[in-house]
């Protein structure tokens, strides 16, 4: 960050105006997530007879053991998330790097035609239809585990910011003094290139983790067996329909009888707790990444 | 000429030779973009069938223009084109003028540290997917129990609303929503391009006596501008698509708000898989691939004409 103290500083008045203005932007974008928190650690009867609080009514813990221990489907969809995540962003990272590799070599005579092959992508979109079309009658991906994996796998914009990112990192030299020394183009991606831009694959794997962690449309649209659903997917249900909670709980748990008197509106908070749960805890490690990667997309687009 | 074709190929195959690797390494992406890019392209001609599971997409009849004329007589056809152009054209004009008040305040700042710490926050909605949203927004919004209408809403002795029932808020709630999510997002995008200014145009202005006010109107507003015309005409190329959780999640698919919360993705979404009527579907999924492609290509010229450098090809 570049000195300040050169310039004009804006007076204390202005500054502490906008303080006050980001002091509330601050909590509008807090509050929300502070009230579900709340929700989820209030007594239930409470909540019912009152309404829902921005502080725990009646403080319980018991939404969560219920969500816990009821709902073995929820560990279910914790571990599909946590596997599709792990595939895909290894795929992802994979299967980017490397075509944004040989969109940044220079001397390799087809890169323009491979750009404009996934560029092309970008310009036109086919659309809903069509698209479900394919990965249910051509591909079959209908209820399978691919269809939380495949479709994200391959991102032109990501290759876009990580061929940006190899132009700027990368000098040719290295790649020139490889081939000299008489490396293959495996060996010298994987030994020689991969080494030196983990910065930037640390940001492809960042945006693709995160693509894959609030999933809920890909089950959305092409899983309807629940031995595959996500946790974004199930939340998703849950919220539709608060009933579902408990028909999971009656079918998967482990007593197989559904409590009469169960914590529905807490027990509802819980499971987003649950599911944003890892998300908001990983986050300030993340976002340092993340302000980079953009950073990275915004010199060029 | 037949000479050239073979020398065209014989050169395909001695670069195919030559750098087999690379190939190699292009092949996964694009098997993966044919799969799920341009096979479906081909899908496009659904729109002009009258589809039959029965005997296959290719072998369906054709029927012209039938199921866009279908499409364009319901009163469905003007509302999701009215309701996706109004929002995305807001959510442009508003998003755009947040993140950039929000990147100039943060980069005026004195305290460095309390300006990366607002930074931080307003970045965190962007990491919630929509479904955690819609949950955030039923705390407030439920009819019986939701914070506004067991405690807002009485305190200032207003008779509570059945959120999920009343048309009329909802612009202002996708809209307040949108900017909730995406507005500490955008800022950092503004943010990247004001620490790249360079410093010696707040040195000279400062020795010509220039105030905050104006050092932001005369040196940072307008060397932000060629961001701002970019980010607008890539906002304006996608005019046609919306953003599906937003429209789909928040409203919690309410029947009731279909009205101000339809757009041609949910549309196309419900006609297909609700209504299984494919037809109707996929003129509308056609509508919206044209017009979409045709506002990229001609913001991209403009984009060309005003900064070629910036213009995405």
């Amino acid at each position: 960050m570049h000195s300040k103290s050169r310039f004009l500083q804006i007076s204390a008045v202005s500054e502490a105006i906008l303080h006050i203005f980001f002091g509330i932007v601050t909590l509008a974008c807090l509050i929300p997530l502070w009230s579900v928190i709340s929700i989820s650690l209030s007594n239930d009867n409470k909540i019912r007879q009152i309404g829902y609080r921005f502080w725990p009514v009646g403080f319980s813990t018991k939404s969560y053991d219920f969500v816990l221990s009821q709902g073995r489907a929820i560990w279910h969809a914790y571990g599909i998330t946590i596997f599709v995540t792990i595939v895909g962003t290894v795929l992802c990272v994979l299967v980017v790097s490397m075509y944004a590799y040989i969109l940044f070599r220079k001397d390799f005579k087809y890169r323009k035609f491979f750009t404009f092959f996934g560029f092309f992508t970008m310009l036109i979109n086919a659309g809903l239809v069509p698209w479900y079309i394919v990965c249910v009658n051509i591909l079959h991906l209908k209820n399978t585990i691919y269809a939380l994996i495949l479709p994200y796998v391959m991102n032109m914009w990501y290759v876009l910011i990580f061929r940006t990112y190899l132009s700027m990192s990368l000098p040719d030299s290295i790649i020139e003094s490889a081939k000299i020394d008489g490396a293959g183009e495996f060996t010298t991606f994987f030994r020689i290139v991969v080494p030196l831009v983990k910065p930037g694959l640390a940001t492809i794997a960042l945006f693709s983790a995160i693509t894959y962690w609030n999933d809920w449309w890909l089950p959305f649209m092409l899983i309807d067996t629940e031995k595959l659903y996500n946790l974004q997917y199930m939340m998703y249900r849950v919220q539709q329909k608060i009933q579902y909670l408990a028909e999971i709980a009656g079918k998967l748990g482990a007593s197989g009888i559904v409590p009469t008197d169960l914590p529905t509106e807490s027990a509802r908070m819980a499971m987003a707790v649950l599911g944003m749960g890892p998300i908001v805890l990983a986050y300030p490690f993340f976002q340092r990444y993340f302000v980079k990667g953009l950073t990275i997309g915004a010199i060029k687009g | 000429m037949a000479n050239d074709q073979r020398t065209y190929r014989s050169g395909f195959l001695r670069e195919l030779n030559k750098n087999f690797p690379l190939f190699l390494m292009a092949l996964p992406g694009v098997v993966l973009l044919i799969a799920f890019s341009y096979l479906p392209l081909f899908g496009l001609i659904i729109a002009f069938k009258d589809v039959h599971y029965d005997v296959g997409i290719l072998k369906s009849p054709w029927v012209g223009l039938k199921n866009f004329e279908f499409l364009f007589k319901t009163p469905d056809a003007f509302i999701i084109t009215r309701n996706t152009l109004l929002y995305n054209f807001a959510f442009i004009v508003f998003g755009n003028l947040a993140a950039i008040a929000t990147a100039i305040a943060l980069s005026e700042m004195r305290s460095r540290f309390m300006a990366k710490f607002y930074q931080s926050v307003m970045f965190l909605p962007y990491f919630l997917s929509w479904v955690v949203v819609a949950y955030m927004a039923f705390a407030f919004l439920s009819i019986d129990l939701g914070i506004l209408n067991t405690m807002v809403l009485p305190k200032l002795g207003l008779q509570p609303i059945a959120w999920y029932f009343e048309t009329k808020p909802w612009p202002v709630i996708l809209i307040l929503a949108n900017l909730w999510k995406y507005t500490g997002y955008n800022a950092v995008i503004y943010l990247a391009a004001i620490t790249g200014i360079d410093p010696e145009y707040y040195e000279a202005a400062l020795i010509d006596g220039a105030s905050k006010w104006q050092q932001i109107k005369h040196i940072t507003i307008p060397l932000l501008s060629p961001l701002v015309v970019v980010l607008v005409l890539l906002g304006i190329g996608r005019i046609f698509y919306a953003d599906f959780g937003l429209f789909y999640q928040l409203p919690m698919n309410s029947g009731a708000l279909y009205d101000v919360t339809n757009v041609i993705d949910t549309y196309v979404y419900r006609t297909l898989m609700g209504m299984n009527d494919i037809g109707m579907a996929s003129a509308a999924s056609f509508y919206q691939s044209i017009m979409g492609f045709i506002l990229v290509l001609t913001s991209n010229l403009i984009v060309r004409r005003l900064d070629p450098e910036k213009a995405l090809f």
